[in-house]
């Protein structure tokens, strides 16, 4: 009882890390309708710029802070210089792109800090907080910080004008010009909001899986199978849809099929629903007439 | 004094010109008509003054020209445009919806305000104005995308098609509001119409369109005295 309860715990610390970087693809995706493959290693690069802050002696939340800031500035740059262009550009020239931006990210990180696996702090004492056996400080910790990020980013999106323009941008963008919203900025904002949270994601999981140019692929492929699962184009289903990959990856790698085959949970289940139910447990149908 | 002018507009989609050379104007104060037929480049017009397609020509705006500015600047001089289709945010609520409508005004008391106002002459609106707006009826969203667009305090009101779909009764409404805004608040409007007896009945001036160009125009009166126009618009 009390493994399995672990599991559970360890499974919904590492789903809100999940959780954050499927909301991250969904914001993007509900505003231009294309999946941010270069997210994860985004994020990535982002811990790797905290990485050389902690090192070169910030105290870590400030480190935290200013990596959560850079990231933002870099994923506005990032959509105004990079994504502009191609905005109207068919489909699968978009997602060359993506991958594109992938490739060089995770090729930039290796060339400046190298293949080799390295620890990354955790902000969290080592010892279990309040004395319990069932989660570590850190998980209780990544789960906290998470849950604060969606709460920011719910009252943000829900309460402040900003956030019901870059609601409206994403939904309708004739409508919004036609009330004086500039579209484009709001898409380069929500980039940025995605890079910053995709960071926080990044620096939470790297305690867990290590520092490398590689962390993310794991995680990202993850965080597709969550914003599938919720429904891609909800933000409430994606988070959901993390913690519930997160804690059912667990429970699988530890009582059915073993910690080798656990990614394949995340790849089972983005081929089952896209087979079965593909707009997921909250996504719309939508029904075009042709 | 004009606060629109629009002179050898060409506009349309992709290649195609739809609107060949149109010229026409909105006094200050006023209530253009556009008169038409399906197809005689109506919304075009509409659309080519708020920058929503590909133009050529001159529009000037209270003077200075707008022709080459984005869709969003041009809102926010004060061209508020409810467009074909109401436009209406589905997944927003009522009140979000209107909300927008403000986006780019700062006082925020006088938003308020106008809030109240708007529901007012859309007591419906109130009543639903948590709901999401995608489940709002076809007419409810016409009073929606017009109250939207009042929500702007706009200088110039472009309304394509108010009364489409909407029971009788409400076109009525929707019209008396329009004749109130204009009168009290001296909101200048242009309006593209298919009920021609309707919309010259609101109208000091009107311009019939055919095949992209202007056809006829001049005071509301004149055009609705004109032999041709009786013939084909108001059926009489």
């Amino acid at each position: 009882m009390e493994a399995l309860l672990h599991q559970v715990f360890s499974g919904l610390a590492t789903g809100g890390i999940y959780a954050s970087l499927a909301l991250a693809l969904v914001m993007i995706y509900q505003s231009t309708n294309h999946i941010n493959f270069a997210q994860g290693e985004m994020a990535m690069f982002s811990t790797y710029l905290a990485w050389n802050m902690i090192n070169a002696g910030l105290p870590y939340w400030w480190a935290f802070l200013f990596t959560v800031a850079i990231s933002f500035a870099a994923g506005v740059v990032i959509e105004r210089v990079i994504i502009r262009p191609v905005e109207n550009a068919p489909v699968l020239s978009v997602v060359t792109v993506f991958i594109a931006l992938l490739v060089i990210f995770n090729s930039v990180a290796g060339w400046i800090y190298t293949y080799t696996i390295k620890t990354f702090p955790s902000p969290f004492p080592e010892r279990a907080l309040f004395g319990n056996r069932f989660i570590s400080s850190h998980e209780l910790g990544a789960i906290a910080i998470t849950l604060a990020v969606l709460v920011v980013l719910y009252l943000f999106f829900r309460f402040t004008p900003l956030g019901l323009a870059m609601r409206a941008a994403a939904q309708n963008a004739t409508s919004s010009r036609l009330v004086g919203i500039r579209v484009g900025w709001m898409l380069a904002l929500g980039w940025g909001l995605a890079a910053a949270v995709g960071a926080v994601a990044g620096m939470l999981i790297a305690p867990i899986v290590y520092l490398d140019p590689n962390m993310m692929s794991g995680v990202l492929l993850y965080a597709f199978a969550a914003a599938l699962v919720g429904g891609i184009d909800n933000p409430f289903g994606a988070v959901l849809g993390g913690f519930m990959v997160g804690v059912l990856e667990n429970l699988m790698g530890a009582y059915v099929i073993g910690t080798e085959l656990k990614l394949t949970v995340a790849l089972v289940l983005i081929i089952g629903v896209l087979l079965f139910k593909p707009t997921g447990l909250f996504g719309r149908v939508f029904i075009t007439r042709v | 004094m004009a606060l629109l002018e629009v002179a050898g507009l060409f506009a349309g989609y992709g290649q195609e010109n739809v609107l060949r050379g149109v010229g026409f104007a909105v006094e200050k104060g006023g209530i253009t008509a556009i008169l038409g037929a399906n197809g005689a480049g109506k919304t075009t017009s509409l659309r080519a003054i708020s920058g929503m397609l590909r133009r050529r020509g001159s529009v000037r705006f209270d003077g200075q020209p707008i022709e080459g500015l984005a869709t969003e600047d041009i809102a926010r001089l004060g061209v508020a445009h409810v467009p074909d289709g109401r436009g209406t945010f589905l997944d927003l609520t009522t009140e979000e919806n209107l909300r927008i409508g403000a986006y780019t005004r700062k006082d925020r008391r006088a938003v308020a305000q106008d809030l109240e106002r708007v529901f007012s002459y859309f007591p419906r609106l109130k009543e639903r104005r948590r709901q999401q707006a995608g489940t709002l009826s076809g007419g409810e969203q016409q009073m929606l995308a017009v109250s939207r667009a009042l929500m702007l305090r706009p200088r110039l009101l472009l309304l394509d098609e108010p009364s489409f779909g909407l029971a009788p009764l409400v076109v009525q409404d929707i019209f008396r509001i329009m004749r109130g805004i204009n009168a009290d608040e001296g909101v200048s409007v242009l309006l593209v119409e298919q009920n021609a007896g309707l919309a010259l009945e609101l109208a000091d001036r009107a311009y019939v369109l055919e095949t992209g160009q202007v056809v006829i125009s001049g005071t509301a009166a004149q055009v609705r005295s004109d032999e041709s126009v009786r013939r084909a618009y108001l059926g009489f």
